[in-house]
């Protein structure tokens, strides 16, 4: 018996011992009818060559490990960056489960949403009822002062028509006729959650600016000097809202930043628990139709918000998820030329400083290779960064990312010495990266937590970037956005290669005349 | 700590009364009429908790329950380690549920095991208006070429099979014959039917018993010589390495387990199964269906066990010991003994710690349950309780067997019920999952996730009883909770006096 009350060993040490050691191997010689472990090394070692890689390049059908979630996730993550909004799925109870776990195992916070719980009568007469009873509960019971409603895709596929919906609930006295209930068809059989956002952020924005569904006049657009923020979905938005308010703030621009969640995924423990913090005003998100121009930060989190947008009289600026100096100085010139402000000098020193850091740096990542995935703005914003770092990002991944996405990468690749044999792969699953690991290996891997199996079957050493990061913790609250946020990063991928190279040069008498103090 | 410590049970019972009396005011009428049926204060002697479960949520007020595909893929079917179960349908539902559950294995994973990996056939707009049965068949051949050291496939229907009249089975059956009657398992999961997970546990019950018991040749040769003393372990996941944990104890007292259903578990262990002498059942609500088929159709008995907490454990080796000769009631007396020891270090360690302290739960399957005894043992007392998704059942064995006189008792809970009973209560810790966790930690409670063991584990068995005492002493006795509240404002005020 290993165990003991003065030591207790859990899972990582418990198993090792050799009464479990022998049992495990007793359990798999007698009744796991397992196969021959020639043959499993056999395989193992066919799936790491490039006729392997072709067979799982032809694949059509099969999606393995995919790097991307479902529509209503990022429906879920837009609504709860308005005031006081409660979302609200309208289809199976289990999805909103499901995206409830997701959110808070990300950013170790609640994360609060309802269902209307449709099951199989649903199924046959539709959800109406659900919705009526639905809204008239989450109104009685989470007070909100607006209800954000999407769909599942179990809601898509009988047909339900929400706006008839949310109009009968209001007649039926579900919540009151003036009550906000904006919504979004949100079908997980359609995109991704990028889509998801989109859809719920343009959701939001109709129903205030183009009359709250023929219940209220079309608001007429009286232009002023404000400028509208969108940041997409985004795993860092605690640290990148506050980074790009910092920004707004230090060039003296007043903004709106639409769907700010920074804060109800942000909130202190402190004796009280709070479903609800922050966010966009309900009457700002009204008056940002007024506004000069509406900024996004990620082109494919708003491909349809920002059309609307612009029929609506506003100049549109969209980036990829801008990381480090070159996108930053985009950012911040793309703001001065929308405002007639000057970029302040306080800016100019945190751009310094980034260069400064940088140059300090720059000799150990210079010429390493990255393979990247992740989604499809935050992919063109790292490719970006690891380029004007000397790095070359060799392979560039995003399940969700089409076609039109993959050129926009050729070109960024285009642009730069070091993009010369660089390959963007649109569509792929993290089950084509591993063959591209193990075929034409890199140094480094940027990715979310599942990257984690990558670097177990390949040892491509993981920097986790993206969302969702499940196994570290407190990445979310430090900004990747601004020339601080470019800071960050860089720091983690330097600490990485760092930590990579002393433990290559570790053994003693070996290779540990290499284990410098000074690097 | 707890204020309720200091009240008598008839106040316990008035206090707890007047609070769910309190929570059903939010509701509007209809909903307060049937919420109050599944809210009550248990009563000594009576059969069952007087809740109403297993009947459907609520629209609107935040179920924590989740679907029949979480039931199936994510509970029953998910953990065979060497069938690969394709989340049949839209992306979302297996990209969530991915390696989430902690269900340990050993294995190469991508090669012969598959585990903590994520299949789906990511439907698109056209499968849904044409159909996905020839994708899913195309998918079929592909897992084939790509990863042929599988043992098995498994198809877990997602929302909108059911709803767009595909044919898994037929496609089953036609790939099954085309790859020499490889296991390939249709399951009709899909999220809408049923009420809540359990529904999927049943329908991955029988899927098992129509797709792999009665596919089994009858004259077929068991792998292994068959012994007197071959027993199943059923419903054990594996969690952190729960059933581990668990049969290292039954084999230390002489049995041999021939299967583990489904944590670590393999397509041969599930075939193997009809052969045992034994099926021991850990987590009733999830298999009680296929060990009653097994009872029934291969006359073997089945008994529930509990592997939470030394008291419990030792009641439970001694009755799966009842089944068999003098030789395994012997060892289980041995066991008993060997373990002791351990027992008593960890409970001297830990129970002056956790003396008196109190606990709020809402969990899944048995655990609303099982785990009292645990507590009991370290001189803890489980002051509320209820299922995610239990039936009648599981209530009348937690009335009986389990709950104390004026339990609270909460089926289905809304998120907003459960906040103002913790927050009126006051319990020393809560226990729930991940959604939970994070609304009591920032009020302040003392927070374990009961449903993965918050990464920690193994919890069965006496091995893990050691983690189960340290991870709770660990949550309770952080000096975090102490810094909650700001030195320089006001000490809160309690929210329940005895007055109230």
């Amino acid at each position: 018996m290993t165990q003991s009350a003065e030591h207790v060993l859990d899972h990582f040490e418990l198993f090792r011992g050799p009464e479990y050691q022998q049992m495990l191997a007793n359990k798999k010689k007698m009744f796991e009818n397992p196969r021959d472990p020639a043959e499993v090394e056999r395989i193992r070692e066919w799936a790491k060559t490039p006729e392997y890689r072709e067979k799982n390049f032809a694949r059509e059908a099969l999606t393995v490990n995919p790097a991307k979630a479902c529509q209503p996730l990022g429906a879920v993550f837009v609504a709860v960056g308005f005031e006081k909004t409660l979302p609200f799925v309208h289809g199976s109870q289990g999805c909103v489960a499901y995206y409830r776990s997701h959110l808070s195992r990300h950013f170790k916070e609640p994360s609060s949403c309802v269902s209307s719980s449709m099951t199989e009568d649903a199924a046959v007469f539709g959800g109406l009822n659900n919705m009526i009873d639905g809204l008239a509960n989450a109104y009685n019971m989470y007070k909100p002062s607006m209800i954000a409603v999407s769909t599942t895709c179990m809601a898509e596929v009988i047909g339900d028509d929400l706006n008839a919906f949310i109009k009968t609930s209001k007649e039926k006295g579900s919540v009151p006729a003036e009550f906000d209930v904006p919504f979004a068809h949100t079908p997980a059989f359609v995109g991704s959650h990028v889509t998801g956002y989109d859809n719920a952020m343009k959701g939001i924005l109709e129903h205030f600016w183009d009359g709250k569904a023929g219940t209220a006049p079309k608001l007429e657009r009286v232009p002023n000097e404000k400028i509208n923020f969108i940041g997409g979905f985004d795993g860092y938005t605690v640290g990148n809202i506050k980074e790009v308010k910092h920004i707004f703030e230090a060039m003296g621009i007043e903004y709106t930043i639409l769907g700010d969640n920074s804060n109800v995924f942000d909130t202190p423990t402190d004796g009280e628990f709070r479903m609800y913090d922050g966010g966009t005003t309900l009457v700002d998100a009204a008056n940002a139709v007024h506004a000069k121009a509406t900024v996004s930060m990620q082109h494919y989190c708003t491909e349809k918000t920002l059309p609307f947008i612009k029929n609506h009289g506003q100049e549109v600026v969209s980036f990829h998820h801008p990381v480090g100096v070159t996108g930053t100085d985009a950012f911040v010139m793309a703001l001065s030329k929308l405002t007639g402000k000057e970029i302040p000098e306080s800016l100019a020193l945190e751009r310094g400083r980034l260069v400064d850091a940088i140059a300090d740096s720059s000799a150990h990542i210079h010429g390493k290779k990255f393979a990247i995935y992740g989604d499809p703005d935050l992919c063109l914003g790292l490719a970006s960064f690891l380029l004007e770092l000397g790095a070359e990002p060799t392979h560039v991944l995003a399940t969700n990312g089409n076609k039109e996405w993959a050129e926009r990468v050729q070109a960024v690749f285009d642009a730069s010495p070091f993009g010369k044999n660089c390959h963007v792969y649109p569509g792929k699953d993290l089950w084509h990266m591993r063959s591209l690991l193990f075929t034409e290996p890199v140094d480094f891997l940027i990715g979310n937590t599942y990257g984690k199996y990558l670097e177990r079957d390949t040892g491509t050493p993981l920097i986790r970037i993206g969302f969702p990061i499940f196994d570290r913790h407190h990445k979310h609250r430090y900004p990747v956005w601004g020339y601080q946020g470019g800071l960050n990063v860089l720091v983690t991928i330097l600490d990485k290669i760092f930590d990579e190279i002393d433990r290559n040069t570790n053994v003693p008498a070996k290779s540990d005349y290499s284990f410098d103090i000074i690097r | 700590m707890s204020v309720i410590e200091k009240q008598s049970v008839a106040e316990i019972k008035a206090r707890n009364k007047e609070l769910i009396a309190e929570v059903l005011k939010v509701y509007p009428e209809k909903t307060a009429k049937r919420r109050a049926k599944h809210l009550n204060v248990h009563e000594n002697g009576k059969s069952d908790c007087g809740v109403k479960s297993n009947i459907k949520s609520i629209p609107g007020v935040m179920t924590i329950r989740g679907c029949a595909y979480a039931g199936s893929k994510g509970v029953v079917w998910g953990p065979i380690k060497d069938m690969i179960h394709i989340s049949h349908g839209p992306v979302g539902c297996g990209q969530y549920s991915w390696a989430a559950r902690r269900n340990y294995y050993i294995g190469t994973t991508g090669i012969d095991t598959f585990v903590t990996m994520q299949f789906t056939s990511d439907f698109q707009e056209k499968d849904i208006v044409f159909g996905g049965d020839k994708k899913l068949a195309k998918i079929m051949d592909e897992i084939q070429e790509l990863f042929p050291l599988n043992n098995g496939i498994t198809v877990q229907s997602e929302c909108p099979i059911g709803l767009i009249g595909d044919d898994i089975e037929a496609v089953s059956k036609v790939k099954s014959k085309e790859y020499d009657g490889k296991t390939i398992v249709p399951v009709r999961c899909e999220g809408f039917r049923g009420v809540s997970q359990s529904l999927g546990h049943h329908i991955a019950n029988d899927a098992i018993r129509d797709w792999v018991f009665d596919k089994l040749p009858a004259d077929a040769a068991p792998r292994f010589e068959p012994s007197d003393y071959d027993v199943a372990i059923i419903g054990d996941y594996n969690i952190g390495g729960d059933a581990w944990s668990s049969r290292i104890l039954l084999e230390e007292m002489g049995l041999r387990v021939i299967a583990q259903w489904s944590g670590d578990g393999s397509l041969a262990e599930l075939e193997a199964t009809p052969k045992a002498k034994l099926n021991v059942l850990h987590c009733y609500r999830s298999m009680n269906y296929i060990s009653r088929h097994m009872e029934e159709k291969y006359n073997i008995p089945w008994c529930e066990y509990n592997f939470f907490g030394p008291s419990k454990i030792a009641e439970s080796l001694r009755k799966i010991a009842s089944y068999f000769d003098d030789k395994i009631k012997e060892g289980a007396e041995r066991v008993i003994a060997k373990y002791q020891p351990l027992m008593d270090a960890v409970i001297a360690k830990y129970r002056p710690r956790l003396e008196g302290k109190t606990v709020m739960l809402f969990v899944g399957g048995l655990r609303p349950r099982h785990v009292i005894g645990a507590y009991e043992d370290l001189g803890m007392e489980v002051v509320g309780t209820g299922y995610e998704f239990g039936h009648n059942d599981d209530y009348q064995r937690t009335a009986q067997h389990y709950v104390k006189d004026g339990t609270l008792i909460y089926d289905d809970v809304t998120g907003y019920e459960f906040e103002k009973f913790v927050e009126k209560v006051q319990p020393d810790l809560v226990g729930s999952g991940i959604k939970e966790k994070y609304v009591f930690q920032k009020m302040g409670v003392p927070f374990r996730q009961m449903h993965s063991w918050d990464y920690s584990g193994p919890y069965h068995g006496y091995d893990g009883f050691a983690i189960f005492a340290r991870d709770m002493d660990m949550a309770i006795n952080s000096p975090v909770w102490k810094m909650a509240k700001a030195p320089w404002k006001q000490a809160p005020k309690p929210l329940l006096q005895a007055a109230e």
